[in-house]
């Protein structure tokens, strides 16, 4: 089995935390009464792009886990689903060189189209489906809420991750960016 | 902020049982309640779990407003379920009592069923949460889960997330003051967009600095050797007693019952209408 890196094992703990602290505080009113915008999948989008699939997958799942562990009530065909979408971010990103600063028209456009899919997968199919298996729920009931999810949290990544995606890689200098006097 | 995790420190024989078996505890648990439908079971949970928490010494003012929250939760996801398909018991149960109503929104028995079903599901699990969460010193539930065979690089990723929340939250609170204080509007006032930017801008300085924490800790962690041998110990594990076998037998014993109650029903749901 492979090992983990000691940074890959960090950025895991402290992503949870970040996570959880987002998800679980910061509430953006929307402009339905008593609803929320969750941005922490902007955050996770980010993490799984610089720390790779593993960590996106086990950040997700922890931050998530303590999240639904404060409300008392551990929803896990969710938790999963976060799990998901952080792997399949990894996955999608793993070509992106944001650590050397590369991050274009190009690229936004790649990160925007990789999020939209892993989204739409992890709440349109994933979600719902372990909700109808373990839950048994009724199924236009969790495919509505699911398609809900997928929505907000696409548009929240589009515009979170995408800026944390900039920022980050305006503050890394670009490979070759230096050159030698003459 | 408060702390969420409040782990509230108390002289009880469920504090005392190690990190690991509250948590195989818990799992075993919310199996159970998660794979059955049958009435007689998810009512016994909530009832032994009553039981549990006196023995804990957790107060019910304790836990009331975590408990409010989700009872109010709770009662909007039923109501959804019946806006949604109001006939969901009769595609389960296979018959129709109509007890009130005609058309769509005709009431049935079989809905009430249902629903009273799913509250119970709920209900079943969510004391015993509330009772993992009250009563298992965060740091001890890391070791716990390297004990159980999770391993420890993921245990250890666990044991830092419960170790920065609290740090992150501060951070968090700092930089939305500063920027508040620059005149960054997040109320209802600003339009939704606007928000977001706000959100945005509070978030960048917090995760940036986020990384640096992350490299920090990672060369602290490397330099101390952290990953080089297969095992370590743990400052906060402690060993398995006796009743902490007992405890797990019993839950294992919960699954089995529910599993036993799934094959003699048929199916996952105790049917009272045929």
């Amino acid at each position: 089995m492979k090992k983990f890196s000691v940074k890959t094992i960090v950025a895991i703990g402290i992503g949870a935390a970040l996570f959880f602290v987002l998800g679980r505080f910061v509430a953006i009113p929307s402009p339905i009464p008593n609803t929320y915008i969750s941005i922490q999948y902007g955050l996770l989008a980010f993490i799984s792009a610089i720390y790779g699939p593993i960590a996106g997958c086990l950040a997700g799942l922890i931050g998530h886990a303590l999240i639904d562990a404060t409300y008392g009530s551990i929803w896990w065909s969710w938790v999963i689903s976060s799990a998901f979408f952080g792997a399949a971010m990894g996955f999608i990103t793993s070509k992106m060189k944001l650590d050397e600063g590369e991050f274009g028209k190009k690229e936004i456009l790649f990160f925007n189209i990789g999020q939209a899919v892993s989204h739409l997968v992890a709440w349109i199919v994933v979600a719902p489906v372990l909700d109808i298996l373990i839950y048994s729920e009724p199924v236009n009931k969790v495919f509505a809420q699911g398609a809900v999810g997928a929505i907000s949290n696409l548009v929240t990544t589009a515009i979170v991750g995408t800026l944390l995606c900039i920022a980050y890689s305006a503050a890394k200098p670009k490979k070759g960016s230096l050159s030698e006097e003459a | 902020m408060t702390n969420l995790f409040n782990y509230i420190e108390k002289p009880s024989p469920i504090h005392n049982l190690s990190g690991a078996t509250k948590f195989i505890c818990l799992l075993l648990w919310s199996f159970a309640a998660m794979s059955t439908y049958d009435t007689r079971l998810l009512i016994a949970l909530p009832i032994i779990s009553i039981f549990l928490f006196k023995i804990s010494r957790i107060k019910l003012k304790d836990v009331s407003f975590i408990l409010t929250f989700i009872l109010v939760f709770l009662l909007l996801n039923t109501i959804m379920i019946y806006i949604f398909s109001p006939h969901h018991g009769t595609e389960v149960y296979g018959t129709c009592t109509v007890i009130l109503g005609s058309g769509k929104y005709s009431l049935t028995k079989e809905q009430l069923f249902y629903h009273l079903n799913y509250t119970l599901k709920y209900i079943s699990t969510i004391p015993i949460v509330l009772l993992f969460v009250t009563t298992t010193n965060p740091s001890e539930f890391a070791a716990s889960l390297n004990k159980i065979g999770v391993k420890y690089s993921i245990a250890y990723s666990v044991a830092l997330a419960l170790r920065y929340i609290p740090d992150v939250q501060r951070e968090y609170h700092e930089i939305s003051l500063a920027q508040q204080a620059r005149g960054i509007e997040m109320s209802k006032k600003a339009s939704l967009v606007n928000r977001l930017k706000g959100a945005s801008a509070i978030l960048i300085p917090l995760i940036l600095s986020s990384m640096d924490k992350i490299e920090i800790v990672s060369n602290a962690m490397e330099l101390r050797g952290f990953g080089k041998n297969k095992k370590r110990t743990w400052y906060m594990g402690r060993k398995f007693r006796s009743i902490d076998y007992i405890c797990i037998v019993l839950c294992l014993l919960l699954l089995v019952v529910s599993i036993v109650l799934t094959k003699v029903n048929g199916s996952r749901f105790y049917n009272p209408f045929v």
